[in-house]
C-alpha cells in the first residue's frame, strides 16, 4: 500500500437528478465520508442515510435502481464518469473525482438515476428470445448441445438487459425505433440452440421488421462497452447473414421458409 | 417483403452504393485518369463513354436513380442518427461520424457536378471535353472544391465498402473485419489516386 498517499475524508459526487419524468434534469454536489472498499451503491445509500448536500441543505435522497448486486442483473446501469456501466462493480478506489453520475438519457428516466428499460423486454419479446416447448404433453427430451457449443452459447447467455449498448449506440435514440444490439445477440443464441433453432425463422422475420438489424449502422459501440464481453458486433454481423438468407428464400426460394 | 419494407429499402441502400454506384465511381474515375496521358487521350477516352449506345437509359438506370435513391435514404440515416464521438472516441465510431459526413459533402459535390457538366451544358450547348474541364479546375476555387469532393467520394466508398461486407454478412469474425479495414484503406488510397491525379491533370496541367 501507498503509505506517503493522504488518506482520503471524503468522497465527492455530482448527481444529475430528476424529478419526474417530464422535469427539467439538474445537477446536486454531495460529499460523503470516504469509507474502504466502497462502490457508488454504498455512497448513494450514504446519501440516502443522511440526505444533504454538498451545500449542507437538507434535499431528499437520490432514487436508483438495483437488485443483485453483483453485476448479473444489469439493474444499476447508469453513466459513470461518462461511460456507461454497473454501479454495483464501480469501485470508488478505481474512479476519477469527483464522480459524476447520469441517468442513462437513452430510456425513459423514471426520477433521478432510475430509468425505464421496459423497450428492451418489449424487443425480446417481439423476436421471441426463449425457447418455446410448452404444450399439452410431454414431449421428451430435445436434442443434445455439444458441449463446445455451449461453452461459446454461455457467453451469448451473459447477457442481462442492462441497456448498456442501446446507450452507447449512436442509432438508438428519441428519433428511431431500432431496437439495438442486446436483442440481436439473443436471436443468435436462441437461433443456435438445438430445440431453438426450430423456430428460427420466425425469430429472423422479427429481426427484420421495423427497427430490426436493418437500422444497424456499424459504429461498433455496444461491443466496446458491454460490460460481459459479449461479441455483439460478431453476433450482428452473423445475424445479417442470417437475414438475409431468410429474405432472398421468403423471395425466390420454395415456400417450406420455416 | 411487404412486411419487413423497412429491411428490404436499408439493404438495396447497402447493396446500390457497391452496384452500381461504387463501379461507376472506379469507371468514371479510371476514364478521368486519362487526363495524365494528355488532353487528347482523355478527350478519346470521354467521347467514347460519350457515344456509347443507349447512353440515356445508362447514365438514368446505372447512375441516376441509384445515387438519387441512396441519397434520400441516406439523409435519412444521417437525420435519425445521434453522434456520439464525444463520449464513445472509439475507431469504428469516428468511422460511422465521417460517413456520414462525407455522405452529405458527397451529395452537395455531386449535386453541383451534376449541374455544372451535365444540366448547365444543356443550355450553353458546351461539349465537354479536357479543355472544358481545364476551364474549370484551373479556378482555385473550383480545384480546392473539387478536391474535397473527390476525397469525401472516395472515402464514402471505401468505407461504406467496410460496411457492405458486414451487412452482408460477408465479413463476420472481428479478423475479417480488422483485415477488411486495412483492405478497404487500399481501396480509398487506390481510387483517391485516380481521382486526385486527373484534377492535378486539369488544374496544374502536370
Amino acid at each position: 500500500m501507498e503509505a506517503t498517499k493522504p488518506k482520503q475524508e471524503t468522497i465527492t459526487l455530482i448527481v444529475t437528478r430528476q424529478d419526474d419524468p417530464s422535469s427539467a434534469p439538474y445537477e446536486e454536489t454531495f460529499k460523503v465520508p470516504y469509507r474502504e472498499n466502497m462502490n457508488v451503491i454504498s455512497a448513494l445509500m450514504e446519501i440516502r442515510r443522511n440526505p444533504v448536500n454538498a451545500d449542507g441543505k437538507d434535499t431528499t435522497p437520490i432514487y436508483w435502481d438495483m437488485n443483485c448486486l453483483e453485476e448479473v442483473c444489469g439493474a444499476c446501469s447508469m453513466v459513470i464518469n461518462g461511460t456507461p456501466r454497473q454501479s454495483c462493480a464501480a469501485l470508488i478506489d478505481k474512479l476519477e473525482q469527483p464522480i459524476r453520475l447520469e441517468p442513462m438519457s437513452t430510456f425513459p428516466i423514471i426520477r433521478d438515476l432510475a430509468v425505464d428499460r421496459s423497450q428492451m423486454f418489449d424487443s425480446l419479446k417481439k423476436v421471441k428470445a426463449w425457447v418455446p416447448i410448452d404444450g399439452t404433453y410431454d414431449l421428451g427430451p430435445g436434442p443434445r448441445m455439444p458441449e463446445k457449443k455451449r461453452q461459446w452459447a454461455y457467453e451469448l447467455s451473459k447477457c442481462m438487459t442492462c441497456g448498456v449498448c442501446l446507450e452507447a449506440c449512436p442509432n438508438v435514440n428519441d428519433k428511431s425505433d431500432f431496437i439495438g444490439p442486446a436483442p440481436i445477440s439473443q436471436v443468435r443464441l436462441f437461433n443456435a440452440h438445438p430445440t431453438g433453432s426450430m423456430n428460427k425463422g420466425e425469430r429472423l422475420e422479427a429481426l427484420m421488421g421495423e427497427g430490426g438489424i436493418g437500422s444497424c449502422g456499424n459504429s461498433q459501440n455496444c461491443v466496446q462497452v458491454c460490460p460481459k464481453g459479449i461479441p455483439l458486433t460478431t453476433s450482428i454481423a452473423e445475424m445479417n447473414r442470417a437475414t438475409n438468407i431468410q429474405s432472398f428464400k421468403n423471395f425466390f426460394g420454395s415456400d417450406s421458409n420455416y | 417483403m411487404n412486411e419487413n419494407r423497412e429491411f428490404f429499402y436499408r439493404r438495396l441502400h447497402s447493396l446500390l452504393g457497391v452496384l452500381p454506384i461504387g463501379i461507376f465511381l472506379i469507371q468514371h474515375l479510371v476514364i478521368n485518369h486519362f487526363a495524365a496521358y494528355g488532353s487528347g487521350s482523355f478527350n478519346t477516352a470521354a467521347s467514347f463513354m460519350h457515344n456509347l449506345p443507349f447512353r440515356f437509359v445508362l447514365e438514368w438506370v446505372v447512375i441516376y436513380i441509384p445515387i438519387l435513391y441512396h441519397a434520400i435514404l441516406g439523409v435519412y440515416i444521417v437525420l435519425t442518427g445521434k453522434n456520439n464521438t464525444r463520449r464513445y472516441g472509439y475507431f469504428r465510431n469516428l468511422m460511422f461520424l465521417l460517413q456520414r459526413i462525407t455522405g452529405i459533402v458527397t451529395l452537395i459535390f455531386i449535386a453541383w457536378h451534376v449541374y455544372q457538366t451535365r444540366v448547365a451544358t444543356i443550355f450553353t450547348q458546351e461539349t465537354i471535353d479536357f479543355d472544358f474541364m481545364e476551364a474549370i479546375l484551373t479556378q482555385p476555387f473550383f480545384f480546392w472544391f473539387y478536391l474535397i469532393g473527390v476525397i469525401s467520394t472516395t472515402f464514402h466508398f471505401a468505407n461504406g465498402l467496410w460496411s457492405f461486407l458486414v451487412t452482408w454478412g460477408i465479413t463476420v469474425s472481428p479478423r475479417s473485419q480488422r483485415i477488411a479495414t486495412y483492405a478497404t484503406l487500399l481501396v480509398f488510397l487506390g481510387v483517391t489516386y485516380l481521382g486526385v491525379r486527373s484534377l492535378l491533370a486539369f488544374g496544374m496541367g502536370v
